[in-house]
């Protein structure tokens, strides 16, 4: 399988800021690859710099085996992107930009084909700033495919969309995907990734500290189970005291099992208690848990940073 | 450089003003609203001859009514005599609000006739400056003419060079050329203020940065655009200012460097104030303190030449005094020498902010 970006010991600092920490990985061709973290991780950053818009401090970085920085001019016509917060021209319409982009890259593009694709055709004709927020996004899409690119960057391409546009721009990375097209994606949504990537990687406060696909990573830092039960509070109180790591939502009670005999000891604990519960489910920990507990582990200096081959898918 | 994307991006661009009326409106409509107004206002002063008051103390010697004859005769100012009577004659001006006079001395017919050399005394008011200029230039001409026949040479030039000097004073024959070096300056300024800035806060211009259109390209496109405007600027204030005001200004071939070079320099100057600005509302103050003084002070609506003594150094320091004095010298003069001179300083000026624009100005991220 060959490799559409690798990435190695890239580190970018902002004056005494260290932005971006010595990070490694690789995108393979034709993934959809996820790069997930909180705000001010170091994604935008990353993205930047793999576009070839933002120099890098040290490291290696290569996208379809150019430096980015270098040879920007080889690298723009085979790569589409989607800028984090996409602004365009307030005057002009999708498809005269559309149009705007396709004789700057001087390909041949049906605009009309295109603006279908992402569910723009009744805007066609409309001022950029007449456009919703998720159509502004969809235009940034089209544009970025202007080009057919092999490999597309999406820089938390529904961020401050409604969930109707957010899943109108999810089924278009769906499709760049069964194009065979390699999609980097950054977000801060843990079930767009989940949904989405073939593999993802986790950065935080500029390190990578997990890397793998999202059954992997769950597999790997997850928790088994949870067993969640809806009765008085004062379950909590109980549970806690036997040892079991307890946490309370309203009226409900979370449990985290670390063994199936946990759930039959969590279970005859409640009904020996006396106390009033009325239901009890159970589910498997999502990305969100796991990606909850390793940032906190990472704060609390129990978690190494990653990077390292163990780590890695 | 690639030509094509420069015409490819042209249209875009020119899409993206034009559909802001606001831009339009100070580009083109504005500065013909300030030529209706100022030429409303002061075409009077421009079409009118100066009224010259005459105190003639040669008795009207045959030498003295031929001098006055010549004078009347250039069109320039309207000669009304007043008798030896009235005493001191710069006292009866004022007494009498008048701005102009002209004293014949006794002895004027002898002294020529004996080649001695004789002092016409001229008064002027210097706050209205550019009737001042009319009848100093039209005495002097006259007086060069009767120098000229003494010595023995021809009376020709007497009358062609009145007749240039009595058009340069004309206000309008000023306004146009202020007028057009207003619109060179005003929209590629503001504009350029904006864009620059609003654009780096957008990121449009990292979004430009992932196509194969490049700065310079983009900036070729952007200057053309401006370059334009100025031409159909300087048509339409050649139009309002002869149609409506009778200016005497020609569109000469000298103009075009002026129309072509001038949005260049203030293209440059205004990229760089945006990139150098960090956030819009602080480029929009720069702009501002660079823009209005030049807008006021460098001969667009008043010429320099009425400026206080203190002031015109100042004037001399603006780049867009050179823009105004050389369309000035290519449309109404037909001075060419001093064309080039102009010519030479806005393109050196242009040359060096362009280059520290475009070093300053950069599509990608630090």
């Amino acid at each position: 399988m060959t490799t559409s970006i690798e990435v190695s010991k890239l580190a970018k600092d902002y004056g005494s800021v260290r932005a971006v920490d010595g990070i490694e990985f690789e995108v393979r061709s034709g993934e959809v690859f996820s790069f997930l973290g909180p705000n001010g991780a170091g994604k935008t950053t990353t993205v930047e710099i793999l576009e070839g818009i933002r120099p890098r401090s040290s490291g290696e970085v290569r996208v379809l085996g150019f430096d980015p920085w270098i040879q920007i001019e080889k690298l723009r016509t085979r790569i589409g992107v989607i800028p984090q917060d996409f602004h365009f021209f307030p005057k002009l319409t999708p498809r005269e930009a559309v149009r705007l982009y396709a004789k700057l890259f001087g390909v041949k593009t049906d605009a009309d084909e295109l603006l279908a694709h992402v569910e723009l055709t009744d805007k066609a004709d409309d001022y950029y700033d007449t456009l919703s927020g998720g159509q502004h996004q969809k235009l940034g899409v089209a544009l970025a495919l202007v080009n057919n690119p092999e490999l597309c960057f999406l820089d938390e391409p529904t961020t401050g969309l409604d969930p109707r546009a957010r899943r109108s721009i999810w089924d278009v990375i769906r499709t760049l995907r069964e194009q065979g097209r390699t999609v980097f994606l950054t977000t801060h949504y843990l079930d767009e990734a989940q949904k989405l990537a073939d593999r993802i990687a986790i950065i935080n406060k500029g390190r990578i500290i997990a890397t793998g696909s999202p059954d992997e990573i769950i597999a790997r830092y997850g928790r088994a189970e949870r067993l969640r039960l809806v009765g008085e509070p004062a379950l909590a109180d109980r549970l806690a005291s036997l040892g079991f790591h307890v946490s309370r939502e309203n009226d409900a009670v979370e449990v985290e099992l670390a063994s199936k005999a946990d759930a039959l000891k969590v279970l005859e604990t409640v009904s020996a208690s006396g106390l009033r519960w009325e239901s009890f489910s159970t589910r498997s920990d999502t990305l969100e848990d796991v990606f909850i507990q390793l940032v906190g582990r990472l704060e609390d200096g129990s978690l190494p940073t990653s990077s390292t081959p163990e780590s890695r898918a | 450089m690639n030509f094509r994307r420069v015409a490819t991006y042209f249209p875009a661009y020119a899409k993206g003003y034009v559909r802001n009326p606001l831009g339009l409106f100070f580009a083109l409509i504005f500065p013909v609203i300030l030529i209706l107004i100022f030429g409303a206002v002061f075409s009077n002063s421009g079409n009118s001859q100066v009224p010259l008051t005459v105190q003639n103390l040669d008795g009207n010697s045959p030498a003295s009514v031929e001098f006055l004859a010549a004078l009347n005769s250039t069109g320039a100012v309207s000669v009304s005599m007043v008798s030896p009577g009235v005493g001191n004659l710069s006292t009866y001006l004022a007494h009498n609000d008048l701005s102009a006079g002209l004293v014949i001395p006794a002895g004027f017919a002898s002294d020529l006739a004996n080649r001695t050399p004789v002092r016409l005394l001229v008064f002027t008011n210097p706050s209205s400056g550019s009737e001042a200029g009319i009848v100093e230039g039209a005495v002097q001409g006259v007086a060069n003419g009767e120098n000229l026949r003494l010595a023995g040479g021809t009376a020709v030039v007497t009358p062609l060079n009145l007749n240039v000097g009595s058009q340069i004073y004309s206000y309008i024959d000023y306004l146009v050329p202020g007028l057009i070096g207003f619109s060179v300056l005003v929209s590629p300024m503001f504009s350029m203020v904006n864009v620059s800035s609003t654009w780096k806060r957008d990121k449009l211009f990292r979004q430009l940065s992932l196509t194969p259109l490049s700065r310079s390209e983009w900036l070729t496109a952007a200057v053309l655009w401006y370059i334009l405007l100025a031409f159909l600027s300087t048509f339409l204030m050649l139009f309002f200012g002869r149609v409506l005001f009778g200016a005497h200004v020609t569109l000469t071939l000298l103009t075009i460097p002026f129309i072509i070079v001038g949005p260049i320099l203030f293209v440059s100057i205004g990229l760089l104030a945006g990139t150098v600005s960090s956030t819009p509302e602080s480029a929009a103050v720069l702009g501002n303190i660079i823009t209005f003084p030049m807008m006021f002070l460098s001969g667009t609506f008043f010429p320099v030449s009425l400026f206080p003594a203190w002031l015109v150094p100042v004037a001399h320091a603006l780049p867009l005094f050179y823009v105004i004095d050389g369309l000035s010298n290519a449309m109404v003069f037909n001075n060419a020498s001093a064309v080039f001179v102009d010519i030479l300083v806005v393109l050196v000026l242009a040359i060096v902010f362009a280059v520290l624009a475009t070093h300053a100005f950069s599509w990608r991220e630090k």
